[in-house]
């Protein structure tokens, strides 16, 4: 039983990881325009597709990775200034609904251009570990250790970088930003596309989980929307713990009942959550 | 209202009314159940447009009202002998309204973005219980019955015809409309479109906001579950598909397309979308055979998804035409 | 500076109309400001001077009338562009970067523009100089600092960007007597580098000090323009415009 619990934990922090690479794009992208991006799932599953098509091709999955992360964030930029930009300053409602039919627009694309059979990427790194009772594969540890390492790339391109002031100062007040010369306009962009690719790169990493298709990003977004909101919307950190706590629950959750049921437990988090503490259970109080 | 004003929307009203009567004598079978279809739809987005457009609040819910309706007409259709319309209705709101309730609760508690959050998990919530509860709701596949007939016990029987079915169907969608629009222009639709406006000034003012906003939900909901009702009559099954997120953003959908805050525009926006749909899945198929017949062979083009070019058309009335449909076209005439 | 230079405006405003909404919040606001000058500008609360800041800022854009700067129309110009082209703004309220260290505060307009890290450096600690209390704080957030010290930042961060003109936004707002010889310190400082300012103020005795024109506001408009030291004199104008 305890071996049982163990392992839940780590299942539950490699996916927990990954969840928390989609989410904070998304909460990076709501941060510092107010744009609940609903499209986010189809921006990880095309970053899926794109990493199939790149390995067919190129047979290295790293190639994939990057060309994934950066194709993707060419749309999501492409994306943020035909549909988005237009509608600075209108009701939130407007972007909500625009975003969703982007979705919807990306997911029949897929369809589409793929079909509906799901296609599969193959690990960079096969092989596995004793652990217990279990044969771990080793890629689960590399896909933890890879998307821990871009949110840390994340952090410290916010804290030190030119860009990545410029972000922090117009998440915190868009008009004094302008005012100080920040070119706003273009940090928005950046932003999206920065939140895009991330959602690429995690679709990437977690190709060789689960089959790619094109329905995949439905899933994705709820749950990246659960951990936004309980994290704290805007709250990058929040939304790390947020989706590391929330993989953990529903990786205990699965000893007992189905993946399918598990789902229900982030769920109550949520509700919990905006019951309770609705800023975002990982908020830190304010002074 | 000037009388005027009056005047001209009830004869429009009626124009319209008789036009839709007469509209099935015109029109082959399955034009028949697609229009009935379209008066389920928009009666559907009508009630969401209580929240959205009168009070407010964006609900991504509605799917749970709808599936819930559909779900308790199911039940009574199944366990009644001979399957009874009324157990149905009956059924079926109180299923809408008991998650109606649910929800009305979370509305005092949440605003705007995080309202229109939950509810969409809300529907989630429902919708991972119809799928996996399999013994009470068929799971996956749903549950299926049989059509009850228009009957009251001990006088008269009558089983529905397309034909009749559709009558009833647009008599239940002319009469909702009516009552709603009563109670959107009565002082209790003025008080919720002040919270639109200014919810904080609104309760300053003195108003129970919360209570407001329970009967808003409440109504909304019920409305929603009368839709749900007529579906699983017409279409004789009850699938969890109803009860995913995504018909609720469908839902947004029809609402913003036909114009919010109207009542009429959400009806109008699911009678464009559903009849856009209809035409553009013929359209490329269409276009493919013309195509082969001249010896073009177009790859892919007879199963290019009609949803694109929907997609796109939604994206581009959300940015040029915030009013909708209607507000457009309320624009246009004015000039 | 010549004489001449110091009679061309550096900017004028024509006629600007601004609406907010439906609501028509600037009537046509004629005034301007000449290189290193002080303007003051006066009115009771709601009259749309901080609405005639914004408009030079680009924060809000007008529909009929022109703003120029140099001579150039700019009205159309987003409010980062105006940044770089030499206008500055300190706003109401101050609206620091509450979460970004005093240093980040400072620096970052100028990153990202091509200035050399000496030059920013020269920059910083020449604003330092002014400012020696937030060099004490400057690795601390903008949010730990008191209302006084998050003023000076305010303005200090204005400095930073060389401009040509100033947009002061009632600094003494909500401010202990003793920091507002602090602001008046400030601006004849501003004036001795040859910064033009338009403060808005309600501290009428700092205005006509510092000052050397004032306009006065009233219903969106400008009603009245006179020189600060013709107005010490004469208290009846200032009551008229400001009921005090």
């Amino acid at each position: 039983m305890l071996e049982q619990i163990l392992i839940q934990t780590i299942n539950g922090i490699v996916v927990g990881l990954i969840l928390a690479l989609v989410a904070s794009g998304l909460t990076l992208i709501f941060g510092i325009m107010d744009v609940v991006n609903f499209a986010h799932g189809e921006l990880f599953m095309l970053g899926a597709y794109v990493g199939v098509i790149t390995l067919a091709g190129t047979g290295s999955f790293w190639l994939a990775l990057v060309v994934a992360t950066v194709v993707v964030a060419a749309l999501g930029a492409a994306i943020y200034v035909t549909t988005l930009r237009p509608l600075l300053g209108r009701d939130p409602l407007n972007t909500i609904l625009a975003t969703f039919g982007v979705s919807l627009v990306l997911q029949n694309y897929a369809l589409w251009q793929f079909g509906p059979v799901a296609r599969k990427i193959q690990e960079p790194v096969t092989g596995q570990f004793p652990l217990f009772y279990l044969d771990y594969p080793w890629y689960r540890l590399v896909i933890a250790l890879l998307s821990a390492a871009i949110i840390g790339a994340l952090w410290l391109f916010l804290k030190f970088s030119t860009y990545g002031v410029w972000i922090r100062a117009t998440t915190q007040d868009r008009v004094m930003a302008q005012a100080m010369g920040i070119p706003v306009p273009r940090v928005l962009t950046i932003v999206f596309a920065i939140g895009a690719g991330m959602a690429a790169a995690s679709g990437v990493l977690f190709g060789p989980l689960v089959g790619v298709n094109h329905a995949m990003g439905l899933d994705w977004v709820l749950k990246a929307f659960i951990v936004v909101v309980v994290g704290g919307m805007g709250n990058l950190g929040g939304s790390i713990a947020a989706a590391i706590f929330i993989s953990l629950m529903e990786a205990y959750a699965s000893l007992w009942v189905s993946p399918a049921q598990a789902i229900i437990v982030s769920f109550v988090v949520l509700i919990l959550t905006l019951l309770i503490r609705p800023t975002g259970l990982f908020v830190p109080t304010p002074k | 209202m000037t009388r005027r004003h009056t005047l001209v929307f009830w004869t429009g009203f009626c124009v319209v009314v008789a036009l839709l009567v007469v509209a099935p004598f015109a029109l082959p079978e399955f034009w028949r159940r697609f229009l009935t279809e379209i008066l389920i739809w928009g009666l559907l987005a009508m009630s969401s447009d209580i929240l959205i457009g009168y009070t407010g609040m964006v609900s991504f819910g509605h799917s749970a009202f709808f599936g819930l309706g559909m779900y308790g007409a199911a039940a009574a259709l199944l366990t009644s002998r001979p399957p009874s319309l009324w157990l149905a209705f009956f059924y079926g709101l109180l299923a809408a309204a008991a998650v109606a309730a649910f929800v009305a609760y979370f509305s005092t508690r949440l605003r705007d973005i995080y309202f229109a959050i939950t509810t969409l998990i809300f529907s989630q919530i429902f919708y991972v219980i119809i799928f996996t509860w399999t013994d009470v709701t068929g799971g996956e596949n749903g549950l299926n019955f049989s059509r009850p007939a228009l009957a009251i016990p001990g006088l008269f029987s009558l089983p529905f015809t397309t034909l009749t079915l559709y009558w009833f169907v647009l008599a239940v969608l002319t009469v909702s409309y009516l009552v709603l629009r009563r109670i959107t222009h009565s002082p209790f639709g003025m008080v919720l479109q002040s919270m639109r406006e200014n919810e904080a000034r609104t309760r300053a003012i003195g108003y129970p906001v919360e209570r407001y906003k329970i009967v808003a939900v409440m109504l909304s909901g019920l409305f929603a579950g009368l839709a749900g009702v007529l579906y699983a009559i017409q279409n004789r099954f009850a699938a969890p598909d109803f009860v995913f997120f995504l018909v609720s953003g469908e839902v947004v959908i029809y609402n913003v397309m036909g114009g919010i805050g109207t009542l009429v525009g959400p009806i109008v926006g699911a009678a464009t979308f559903l009849l856009l749909r209809e035409g553009l899945s013929r359209l490329f198929p269409y276009l493919a055979s013309v195509a082969a017949e001249q010896g073009i062979a177009l790859p892919g083009l007879a199963e290019f998804p009609h949803l694109i070019p929907l997609g796109i058309i939604f994206i581009v009335i959300v940015i040029f035409m915030p009013q909708g449909l209607l507000g457009f076209a309320r624009r246009w005439l004015n000039r | 500076m010549t004489a001449a230079d110091r009679s061309d405006p550096l900017v004028r405003l024509e006629d600007v109309h601004t609406f907010y909404g439906k609501s028509h919040i600037l009537h046509g606001v004629s005034l301007e400001v000449r290189r290193g000058e002080i303007v003051g500008l006066l009115g009771r609360n709601g009259v749309g001077k901080s609405t005639t800041l914004k408009a030079i800022m680009g924060l809000v854009h007008p529909t009929r009338g022109a703003i120029l700067l140099e001579g150039q129309s700019i009205g159309h110009l987003p409010a980062h562009r105006l940044a770089r082209l030499g206008i500055g703004y300190v706003p109401e309220d101050r609206c620091i970067f509450r979460l970004l260290t005093v240093s980040e505060n400072l620096r970052t307009g100028l990153d990202g523009r091509g200035v050399s890290e000496a030059r920013k450096k020269q920059l910083l600690d020449l604003v330092f100089d002014y400012f020696p209390v937030l060099a004490e704080r400057r690795g601390q957030a903008g949010g730990t600092l008191s209302g006084g010290e998050q003023q000076m930042l305010a303005i200090a961060r204005a400095m930073m960007l060389e401009p040509k003109i100033i947009l002061l936004d009632e600094p003494t707002e909500g401010l202990m007597p003793r920091m507002v010889s602090q602001i008046r310190n400030i601006i004849h400082v501003l004036r001795r580098e040859g910064v033009a300012v338009l403060l808005v103020e309600q501290n009428v005795p700092l205005t006509l000090e510092t000052s050397e024109r004032v306009y006065f506001m009233e219903k969106g408009q400008v009603r009245h323009h006179a020189a600060a030291a013709d107005l010490a004199a004469d208290h009846a104008v200032v009551h008229r415009y400001l009921g005090v």
